[in-house]
């Protein structure tokens, strides 16, 4: 069974510029003890998307449905809100500096956190709860450690407490965005490798935000790669990874420098994200897409599956069969451009080809 | 690039050297608070290190925050002295020149910064910006200043019609471009690059990669690379240093060292990279290392991986291993350890024999 179901999320911000449409009409699920990576670039909306769940993005204009655990999240007032965050479902934040108080010990900051929630368990018990989530999460002599300031631990070691404080409540969802991206190579590995394990030991739903693709790589079993407030594809991470349909999920596979191409020419994507208040017309890529139709100039394609289990879905006009990094698929999909594309498609992909070019050529 | 001349092995001809670092030092002190400022220890940022960067090649420069790679790049660059050792570039000794000296040698080393955002100044026009070098080395001005800017503009994949447009008003990748094209105003020979795409996403690094591949063909260019991401590293790179803690634990061409590393700080740095292939990901032997990176206020002593390394023994602890070449690797290919890494050989299942526990160093 689902554990949470998130259908036609839409959320908009108004601003004295205009409307920022930051997330458009997203569905997706997480199963317990599954791992969702979400990827996409900045303004891609992956953080607005989960922030929204949380009820941490107060002005936004929102709709859709949020169901979790039975209960629609989007509908919670604050009160509401404020039993389930940290306790049915908590976040991990990218920079543990800012998101530890400063001015209080750690373990008041868990034990504080546990109170918050079961004002029945003693400061005493929650103290040894610190104690023992610390050492869950590996840090040495937690028993002195508890009572150090954010500032006396490391980076690795911040970013360990905010992990011990995000499952002091045992939650059903935990929601990491960007954990390890202020982190070092080494000490990545070992915060990885810590949810995991822990995933591993407690069952934990688990929805891990990131724009790097290695991180996914390693701790996805669900992929959903976003492009401006919208899923543009979403499958397990093999087809992701090997069988790519969407042109934008190509495009950020190719523009990573990999071990087997050393020195080779990066084919990166031309031009970079739209504004969200300005979208382009039709298909938000079309801008940037190498196999830009006419249909696409016009018509926004919303996700089908393009695999016969149904688990893989793109939004792209492109044909079914028009997946994956092989010859065969890159035929296809030259093929469908040929027949497909018409002057005014054919103008939008010069124009875009032209301002790569320049990036080339003198 | 080998040359007709029959010099020994072991003394390139100095013209295919571009910069030469020789035991290069460099200590901040650290004072105590209060009126009079002793000064109660030293930052040990970097500690006697050697290396050379070839003409129109690129050194790339790995290493975990403060390992001493940017602090290394900036005594190479001269923005600030250096405690000991011997900067030569063009086999001119640069090292603690006088700001005149040094004056004309700035022309032809320029930086790249890693935050686009930050190293623009926002309330100044991006065609002054990239203008600033002409000024400042009274190269061109007026109409000649502004058409030179305009053709960087170009060069670099900007539209030279944004001349009169303020820093706020360009995407990140474009600023980046803004940085390139400031550094290469005075045609310089080396850019040092510290961590020129890490501020930028997958597909927009790709395009900056790709600009800075193109200019090092056009121009000849000479690269110090610095950045944390093994891969983009190793994409741009024709050789590579692994710094830790202000020392060099090993370097080489490019394929020696990511191919069959030697030292355990490059296996570990090497496997903890997340690679975007999920077979890959799974078959990996990932080595976890213990602890976090010491204070280089107080480096351990000996070698200074031993109290996270897998394989130290008692002797790591005690004696500092010299850089040196290790049997069966090609001569460029240089390693700090005691104990080298072995084809084949697994670290995942090693365990140290310092009697130290591994956790212990987290202190």
């Amino acid at each position: 069974m689902t554990l949470l179901e998130v259908t036609d999320l839409t959320v908009s911000f108004p601003t004295a510029d205009g409307v920022v449409r930051a997330v458009r009409g997203v569905s997706f699920g997480v199963e317990p003890g599954r791992t969702l990576g979400i990827v996409g670039e900045s303004g891609s909306g992956k953080t607005v998307l989960t922030q929204t769940l949380l009820g941490l993005t107060p002005g936004a204009d929102v709709s859709g449905r949020a169901a979790f655990d039975g209960t629609d999240l989007l509908g919670l007032d604050d009160n509401q809100m404020r039993a389930v965050r940290g306790a049915r479902i908590s976040v991990i934040f990218q920079d543990p500096l800012t998101s530890l108080h400063p001015l209080y010990r750690v373990g008041w900051q868990i034990v504080e956190m546990i109170r918050a929630h079961d004002k029945s368990v003693s400061k005493r018990e929650a103290t040894e709860r610190a104690v023992d989530l610390l050492r869950r999460v590996g840090i040495p002599r937690p028993e002195q450690r508890v009572n150090d300031y954010p500032h006396q631990f490391s980076g690795g070691m911040r970013q360990r407490a905010m992990i011990a404080m995000a499952l002091s409540l045992s939650p059903q969802l935990i929601i990491a965005d960007e954990p390890t991206t202020a982190l070092d190579a080494t000490v990545q590995a070992q915060i990885i490798d810590l949810l995991l394990r822990l995933q591993q030991d407690s069952g934990t739903a688990l929805i891990m935000i990131t724009h790097d693709l290695g991180v996914v790589a390693d701790i996805a079993d669900d992929v959903m790669v976003m492009y401006a407030g919208r899923a543009a594809e979403k499958a397990p991470k093999r087809d992701i990874f090997y069988s790519p349909h969407h042109p934008y999920t190509k495009g950020l596979l190719e523009s990573i420098p990999s071990s087997t191409a050393a020195r080779s020419r990066l084919r990166p994507i031309p031009g970079s994200p739209p504004s969200l208040i300005n979208l382009p017309s039709g298909c938000k890529f079309h801008p940037r897409c190498g196999y830009v139709l006419d249909r696409c100039l016009t018509e926004e394609p919303g996700l089908r599956p393009v695999s016969p289990d149904g688990y893989h879905s793109s939004a792209c006009w492109l044909p079914l069969q028009a997946a994956g990094l092989s010859e065969r698929a890159e035929e296809l999909r030259a093929e469908t451009v040929r027949e497909g594309r018409g002057e005014a498609a054919a103008e939008v992909f010069d124009a875009e080809a032209a301002g790569a070019e320049g990036s080339v050529a003198g | 690039m080998s040359t007709a001349d029959p010099a020994p092995a072991t003394h390139p001809a100095t013209d295919d050297v571009l910069v030469r670092v020789d035991n290069l030092v460099k200590y901040f002190p650290v004072r105590s608070a209060g009126l009079i400022r002793r000064t109660v220890g030293q930052v040990q940022a970097v500690d006697d290190v050697s290396l050379t960067i070839p003409r129109g090649k690129t050194l790339g420069l790995v290493g975990e925050t403060g390992s001493g790679k940017s602090t290394l790049a900036r005594c190479v660059a001269g923005l600030i002295p250096v405690t000991s050792g011997k900067v030569t570039f063009n086999g001119r000794d640069i090292t603690n020149l006088s700001r005149r000296a040094m004056r004309p040698v700035r022309r032809e080393i320029q930086m790249i910064f890693q935050d686009p955002y930050s190293s623009l100044n926002p309330r100044r026009r991006v065609g002054a910006i990239i203008g600033d070098p002409f000024a400042i080395h009274k190269t061109a001005t007026g109409a000649e200043r502004k058409r030179q800017v305009q053709e960087l503009m170009e060069r670099v994949g900007l539209n030279p019609e944004h001349y009169n447009r303020f820093p706020a008003e360009f995407s990140g990748g474009q600023r980046q471009r803004i940085g390139v094209a400031r550094a290469l105003a005075l045609r310089p020979q080396l850019i040092i690059c510290d961590e020129p795409v890490s501020a930028l996403d997958v597909s927009i690094q790709a395009q900056v990669l790709n600009l800075l591949a193109d200019l090092q063909q056009d121009y000849g260019l000479s690269y110090l690379f610095i950045a944390h991401d093994l891969e983009v590293v190793r994409h741009v790179s024709d050789s590579v240093a692994v710094m830790y803690l202000g020392r060099i634990g090993e370097s080489g061409p490019e394929g020696a060292v990511y191919t069959s590393p030697r030292h355990p700080y490059t296996v570990a740095l090497l496997s903890a990279a997340p690679a975007a292939d999920p077979d890959a990901a799974a078959s990996r032997q990932r080595i976890i290392l213990t602890g976090d990176v010491p204070s280089p206020i107080d480096p351990p002593s000996g070698c200074r991986f031993h109290p996270r390394c897998p394989k130290a023994q008692l002797l790591c602890g005690e004696q500092e291993p010299p850089l040196e070449v290790k049997a069966g690797d090609v001569p460029t290919h240089l390693t700090a350890c005691h104990f080298p890494v072995e084809a084949g050989e697994s670290l995942v299942t090693a365990t140290a024999a310092t009697g130290a526990a591994g956790g212990s160093e987290l202190t």
